[in-house]
């Protein structure tokens, strides 16, 4: 039988089987399985059917512990469920795991496993989360590549209707879930074979029904609990003979023999290496080449994990092993090994006092590969090394250089040992140019067009805007078992020229590969322009250079700034795995099967991309000697403080993988305000500010989303040694009559978004089109504003207080205020980080954040750089990140915490009056520290206090030494986005705000999960397309406004910048300033929203007059007035919904898709609109 | 009352046909309109410029993505209606639920686009393509020789690749107005409809931004094109259509009067409603019963340059007349 073949990843194998085998599905979005439950949603979406003729039901929950739930109500009543998750995803469905296992009920979680939060989040891949979840009694079933994933999806759906134990079908994050491949699709015929109907119709008929009633769930006591968990032992104890049976019966049928514990290597094998996921393909290869060599060695690769058969593994094992390296993807700190070890050892160990093994192996155990850590040939090697050394260490590392508690073995970074017929092309392109994409149809195009096996992956880096892509393919004849980086590829293409500067972009270049290089230069300059340092690796390499201009090429097909296809036919030419004119057939086929939906026109811009880029491609014969004059400049700033030059700057530069154990902190702690220091310079055009038009509204200033315009008012006599293109001008404030006023751009810093110039209200009146601040190209002007920048930041700061009568409570004012909040990853544009940088300058020399997991966590705290800072006196906020679902309460225990130590502060104070002195004692209790000029006099009486109590020793003193600070008001924000505080918080939000504490709560709505690629949430509106609503939103908005209103004492705002930036920073002045909760939700445009981010606030506007979103405070402070406390801040609708929802794509596209479900839901939403405005007014009108 | 008229080859009831515009966006006004007794309908026009403009769009959101946790930010659908298929379908859907004829409505940008939408407007089931060109002629290098024979190009090209009459929305924006239309007859064109309306975009003072404003036409906007269709008829043999400031039954007559087949109307029916048609079509058969005309095609161009007393009356003395009537 000849099946299909497919080039797809291994997230979209594993759900191709679940989707086939399941009628319900409940699913939440985390990186990175969300795709399972992407495709799910799209498939049921599209009316695809299971085996059995149905559509599988797909729901989205608000959490993974809310789909474990639903997952176990479902399987409960009888019916075929699955769910995908992974990381903290799965240790919130552990509860209900235990549950799901102890009643025996059949059903597979699909896992694309990735590690656990501790010091620090990572999205990445390893063992760490499904080893926290083997306690709870569930079979597991490990995929190591893209064929095994959907192979032992199905293995494990046969399985585990058979056992009735569930399984978990676990492969690794990214390396696994995100590779492409070509595999051999299983048919809907091969999986019927595999599911028996007899075993489905069982497990129905256990299900709840009140036609056949029992109970299930009861409370056990001393008496009979034990006795009944020890009921399901047989049950275990059957799972492997039927998971064998099940690898036997898929062979029988398919052809792909597995077994519980897959041995490869010599019979005689002296040496083996246990693991499982993908590192079994890597150590594979190395064993087979070592074989090859006459090494002594072999590997077990593990299948199924749980439950553990040791009987299955001394089998497997070879008589001959007398050395058994055992490599775990987990850390189990303070264990006496990691998981797979401790296995091991008890089952060599139960076979020694069985009789059943003559001898006792050494057994070491290893640690490898944490968060998608590169496990190589080299490193395989190095274990075997290691296991060859008389004493070999155990409890190893290996991938990492550790130099603290010298874990690490060394191994030869340089052993390679990819196969010669592999062709092996590196791909360094940029997030918005579609390179990814294209690579991935290229994989297809190959894996499907021709006889090659073909792979690809994928490698992001942490920022969002001007984020780099590498793509790594490899294709060749046989199989693909090289699951890692390329290390020597023969076709480098570097899609951006700057890249060679900032990366290392050859240093995987093999000898002879082939430069594909996208230049802006002549063919006779391109050479010149290149950096000595590249120039002499390509000479050194002897390397072949073709370069082409395919920006030029792009922009005359109409394509912009998107030279995905044009690169990639130059791939196809150079590397001729197909004959030229096949490979462009090819192309042209797939970009129609790609982009023929998305119209027409499409497909022949591409097709006339495709056609010009030959042409326009040349090779540069490579000159003998190197002649460039222009050097690699230093990553960062020799100015830069010391952590900054030796680990911020490695990890900047693509070298983080060097860096020792020594060099980490050791907690987590990175020092604050390190953006400043990487300089990314991605914006081709800047804002450049014309003095003379300017007057001085501060929207430029508010509305930047990366805090890279900024304004400062000074005294004239500052300016004497300004830099002679720096620009100032007379103050616009009738309070600073007299001194001058500035603006200046970080130019090296700018995204380019455009907002600030879309903002900007003045006009040139003799030629309209002329702002105070107009777009220009920032390479001419890059030297003479790196230096204003520099003079700029030495300007004295406008005091906050001390009477120079600034309020500070108006776009004006504010601009002038500080932002500790600067050039963060987010997107080009973002419409969260303005309010996060208001606040930032509003208070954020006292703040304390707590952020959910989100963008708004990513760009504020992923590694290398992060973007909250400190002020010249040191101080800024504070922030951290515990998860995404408690960020309520983890705001709530900062409060807890400084209001105990200010009480108790407070306390000591009283204690101590007779050292403090009456008047400083009374002084620092009654401070009324309601605005910025007394929050000042309340720090200087405690640096008094701190002179007072300096050198006294006892312990009451010395207490209050070490909390003097809490004596200053501290201002607790807790910061998140929709997905957190409509879904997946909401029950911690609601909680922490009931409690009338004084927490201020930002919700950056997005209406969508932005982060994890815009899966719909709550707060998603009715009728938008989103992930996991790919048939629109079929319910409206939550109000969580209304609902947080309904307790009367929390403060409530809802705000647009975009619509009133005004309201906006009453609203945040206010919610501080009320000693109670308060809550603030922000509608925040989106990249997701699938609008043009430069038209993020007219968005807002439109969001605002079309009656969508509208603008209110509801200040409970005004109650003690008299007052209502509902404030209306914007009028009714006065703009059509259509107008502002068809302006946005989400909205757009349902109308083509399905246009009567789009009548239908803007109907609906308009009739909710005007509802809720009637409601709102009604509530605004009321006596107080 | 035998009011009816033919045009291009088409044997209509009355002379009223409603002219391009959105009314003819929902099926359930296009029934309406033949219920009042419109003779006809033009659909709302095709614009290829939107549906690049639209894919281009859908095409940059479905691209974005591309990091580690959001490889792609929207659902791949199944498919997404872009392109021309929802308009051909209410042209095919149009012509099943009426039995007047049904107009198809172009407006292209490339050779390709516009002769490959009239094929495919023709396969949709239209009685008749009208073909909306309007093309601002900016750069001051380009000579009205070569803006010309841009239109009398795709004329030609769409004729030869479609079988069913062809109508040219013309501007009057042409140094020798009936030189081209002699040369758009020539070119293949069976009906002129005289003029094509433009809007104009007004300023906006607060903001100082250029703003889109949609004006609404009146019956002395009818002037221009009732002066041409008179000076025209008889000249150029091809069907004239009137479509500008038509609101009355005296815009109508005045219109045939002048020479046209037909005239055609919007503004009257987007303030007024779609019922107008038969007030008007009422109006009219009074006012030719009351005068003893027998027939619309009696008085079809009974007031055409060639016909009247005073055929200067449409040149300048005309201008020099108004002038005068003014002192």
């Amino acid at each position: 039988m000849t099946r299909n073949k497919v080039t797809i990843d291994g997230n979209e194998a594993a759900a191709y089987v679940a989707h086939k085998t399941n009628e319900v599905i409940a699913i939440y979005p985390i990186t990175p399985s969300s795709p399972m439950g992407e495709f799910s949603d799209e498939w049921t979406a599209k009316g695809k059917k299971n085996i059995w003729g149905t559509v599988p039901n797909v729901v989205e929950m608000q959490s993974e512990g809310g789909a474990a739930g639903a997952v176990h109500g479902s399987l409960q009543s009888g019916s075929l469920t699955t769910t995908f998750t992974a990381s903290q995803g799965l240790l919130l469905m552990i509860p209900n795991m235990y549950k799901i296992a102890g009643e025996l009920t059949s059903t597979v979680f699909h896992i694309a496993a990735r590690s656990l939060a501790a010091q620090g989040l990572s999205i990445f891949g390893d063992h760490s989360d499904v080893m926290a979840a083997r306690s709870a009694g569930w079979a597991m079933l490990f995929g190591n590549s893209v064929q095994e994933i959907m192979d032992m999806a199905l293995i494990a759906q046969t399985s585990t209707l058979e056992s009735r134990l569930p399984f978990l079908n676990v492969f690794d994050g990214f390396r696994s879930s995100h590779e492409v491949q070509k595999i051999e699709e299983l048919s809907d015929d091969d999986i019927r074979a595999m599911i028996d109907d007899d075993l489905v119709h069982a497990h129905r008929l256990r299900g709840l029904t009140p036609d056949r009633p029992f109970i299930r769930g009861t409370a056990q006591n001393p008496d009979v609990y034990f006795q009944a968990r020890e009921t399901v032992n047989q049950f275990y104890d059957a799972v492997p003979g039927i998971v064998q049976g099940a690898m036997d019966k898929f062979a029988g049928l398919v052809g792909r023999q597995y077994h519980l514990f897959d041995y490869v290597g010599a019979p005689d094998a002296e040496r083996v290496i246990v693991l499982m996921g993908s590192s079994a393909e890597t150590t594979e290869e190395t064993v087979n080449y070592l074989l090859a060599q006459g090494e002594k060695i072999g590997l077990v690769k593990v299948r199924l994990y749980r439950p553990f058969s040791g009987e299955h593994f001394v089998a497997a094992l070879p008589k001959t092993a007398k050395t058994i390296a055992v490599l775990d993807r987990t850390k189990e700190p303070g264990a006496t090994g990691e998981p797979l070890y401790q296995d091991v050892i008890t089952a060599v160990a139960e076979a020694m006092s069985g009789g059943k093994m003559a001898a006792f192996p050494r057994i070491i155990g290893g640690r490898y590969g944490l968060s998608s850590k590169e496990f190589t040939p080299a490193m395989v090697k190095g274990v075997f090394d290691e296991m060859s050394k008389s004493e070999p260490k155990n409890h190893f590392t290996v991938g990492i250089n550790d130099d603290v508690t010298h874990t690490s073995i060394e191994y030869d970074a340089t052993f390679n040992i990819e196969p010669k017929e592999v062709t092996r092309a590196v791909f360094w392109g940029l997030g918005a140019d579609g390179t990814v994409g294209a690579n991935k149809n290229s994989i297809k195009i190959i894996g499907e067009e021709t006889d090659f096996y073909a792979q690809g992956y994928f490698v992001y880096d942490s920022k969002k805007s001007g984020a780099r892509t590498v793509s790594h393919l490899r294709f060749g004849p046989k199989p693909i078992q090289s699951i890692y980086l390329i290390e020597k590829a023969n076709f480098v293409a570097v899609h951006h020229f700057n890249f060679l500067e900032k990366y290392d972009t050859l240093g995987l270049a093999d000898v002879g590969a082939t430069l594909l290089l996208n230049s802006p230069f002549s063919t006779e300059e391109v050479w010149d322009n290149i950096p000595r340092a590249v120039q002499e690796q390509i000479i050194t390499k002897k390397m072949k250079l073709y370069v082409i201009d395919a920006y030029t090429v792009a922009k005359e097909a109409n394509m912009g700034v998107r030279i995905n296809t044009i690169m990639q036919t130059c791939f196809f030419y150079l590397s001729g795995v197909l004959p030229p004119d096949e490979a462009i057939a090819k192309i042209k086929y797939t970009i129609n099967k790609t982009y023929g939906k998305r119209g027409e026109s499409i497909v022949k811009m591409n097709y006339a991309a495709v056609d010009a880029a030959i042409e326009h491609m040349h090779e540069i014969k490579v000159p003998a000697k190197a002649t460039s004059t222009i050097e690699l400049p230093p990553v960062v700033s020799p100015e830069a403080p010391d952590f900054i030059q030796k680990v911020t700057a490695k990890i900047m530069a693509g070298g983080g993988d060097l860096l020792p154990v020594s060099a980490m902190p050791i907690d987590g702690t990175y020092p604050s305000g390190t953006t400043k220091w990487e300089k990314r310079n991605i914006s081709l055009d800047v804002p450049v500010w014309e003095q003379d038009l300017c007057i001085q509204c501060g929207k430029c200033m508010l509305v930047c989303p990366h805090a890279v315009i900024r304004a400062k008012v000074c005294n004239e006599s500052e300016f004497a040694n300004a830099p002679a293109t720096f620009k100032f001008v007379d103050a616009r404030w009738k309070e600073l009559k007299g001194q001058k006023y500035t603006i200046q751009v970080a130019v090296e810093d700018c995204t380019g978004c455009t907002l600030c110039v879309e903002v900007c209200p003045a006009k040139d009146k003799s030629q309209v089109g002329r702002k105070a601040l107009n777009m220009a190209p920032q390479l001419p002007i890059l030297e003479q504003e790196r230096i204003n920048w520099e003079f700029f930041l030495k300007l004295p700061e406008v005091p906050r207080y001390d009477g120079a009568g600034l309020k500070f409570n108006n776009v004006k004012d504010v601009q002038l205020l500080e932002p500790l909040f600067e050039f963060s990853g987010a997107c080009s544009g973002c419409g969260e980080t303005p309010y996060v940088k208001l606040m930032s300058q509003l208070f954020g020399d006292r703040m304390m954040i707590a952020n959910a997991t989100g963008c708004s966590s990513i760009y504020s705290g992923n590694l290398p750089t992060t973007p909250w800072t400190f002020n010249a006196q040191g101080r800024g906020p504070s922030w951290s990140n515990s998860l995404f679902e408690d960020n309520a309460e983890f705001g709530m225990g900062m409060r807890m915490a400084v209001d105990k130590q200010a009480e108790y502060a407070r306390e000591l104070v009283e204690r101590l009056r007779g050292v403090i002195g009456d008047e400083l004692a009374n002084g620092l209790l009654k401070a009324d520290q309601s605005n910025e000029s007394n929050i000042a006099q309340q720090r200087q009486r405690v640096v008094e206090l701190k002179a007072k109590l300096a050198g006294l020793t006892d312990l009451p003193s010395r207490d209050l030494l070490n909390l003097a600070d809490a004596l200053v008001k501290k201002s607790v924000w807790i910061l998140g986005g929709d997905g957190w505080a409509y879904d997946i918080g909401y029950g911690g939000l609601d909680h922490v705000l009931a409690s009338g504490r004084n927490v201020n709560v930002l919700v950056l709505d997005t209406e969508v999960y932005s982060n994890t690629g815009g899966q719909a949430s709550k707060a998603t509106g009715l009728g938008a397309i989103a992930k996991f609503a790919a048939g629109g939103k079929p319910t409206p908005k939550k109000d969580l406004g209304m609902l947080m209103m309904s307790y009367g004492y929390i403060y409530v705002a809802q705000i647009a910048m975009g619509a009133n930036d005004g309201q906006t920073i009453k609203a945040f002045i206010e919610a501080e300033a009320y000693n109670g909760p308060s809550i603030i939700i922000a509608y925040s445009h989106c990249i997701a929203h699938g609008i043009e981010m430069e038209r993020g606030l007219d968005q807002q506007e439109l969001a605002v007059t079309s009656g969508y979103w509208p603008l209110y405070r509801y200040n409970p402070m005004l109650k003690a007035e008299g007052k209502n406390p509902l404030q209306l801040d914007s009028k009714e609708a006065k703009t059509p919904l259509k107008d502002y929802f068809y302006s946005e794509n989400r909205y757009k596209m349902l109308t083509r898709s399905n246009p009567e479900a789009a009548a239908k839901f803007l109907k609906q939403s308009e009739e909710i609109i005007q509802e809720r405005w009637k409601m709102y007014q009604l509530l605004a009108k009321r006596e107080a | 009352m035998n009011l009816t008229t033919t045009y291009m080859g088409m044997t209509l009831k009355n002379p009223i046909v409603s002219s391009a515009s959105p009314l003819s966006k929902k099926l359930d006004n296009i029934r309406k309109l033949e219920d009042t007794g419109a003779a006809a309908v033009v659909m709302e026009s095709l614009f290829e410029e939107e549906i690049n403009r639209e894919s281009r769009q859908l095409d940059s959101f479905l691209s974005l993505g591309e990091g580690a946790e959001a490889l792609s930010y929207f659902p791949d659908l199944e498919t997404f209606n872009v392109g021309p298929d929802e308009y051909l379908k209410s042209i095919s859907v149009a012509k099943k639920a009426v039995n007047i004829p049904i107009i198809g409505s172009l407006n292209g940008v490339s050779t390709g686009g516009w002769t490959d939408y009239a094929q495919k407007i023709q396969q949709a089931g239209a009685d008749a393509l009208e073909l909306n060109i309007y093309y601002l002629p900016t750069d001051p290098n380009m000579t009205s020789t070569i803006v010309e024979q841009m239109y009398l190009d795709v004329v030609r090209d769409v004729k030869k690749s479609i079988t069913i009459p062809v109508a040219v929305k013309v501007s009057p924006f042409f140094s020798a107005l009936a030189n081209m239309a002699h040369r758009l007859t020539a070119a293949g064109a069976n009906g002129l409809v005289i003029f094509n309306r433009f809007y104009q975009p007004d300023f906006d003072l607060e903001k100082l931004e250029v703003v889109p404003n949609l004006m609404l036409s009146t019956s002395f906007e009818m002037r221009l094109p009732l002066r041409w269709v008179a000076i025209l008829y008889g000249r150029v043999p091809v069907d004239f259509a009137i479509t500008r400031g038509v609101h009355t039954y005296e815009d109508v007559l005045k219109g045939v009067m002048a020479g046209a087949k037909v005239t055609m109307m919007t503004s009257e029916l987007l303030q007024n409603g779609i019922g107008r048609v038969g007030e008007i079509l009422a109006d009219l058969t009074k006012w030719m019963e009351q005068h003893e005309y027998d027939s619309i095609e009696q008085m079809q161009g009974s007031m055409s340059q060639k016909n009247v007393a005073e055929p200067a009356a449409f040149e300048r003395a005309n201008y020099m007349k108004v002038l005068k009537s003014w002192g």
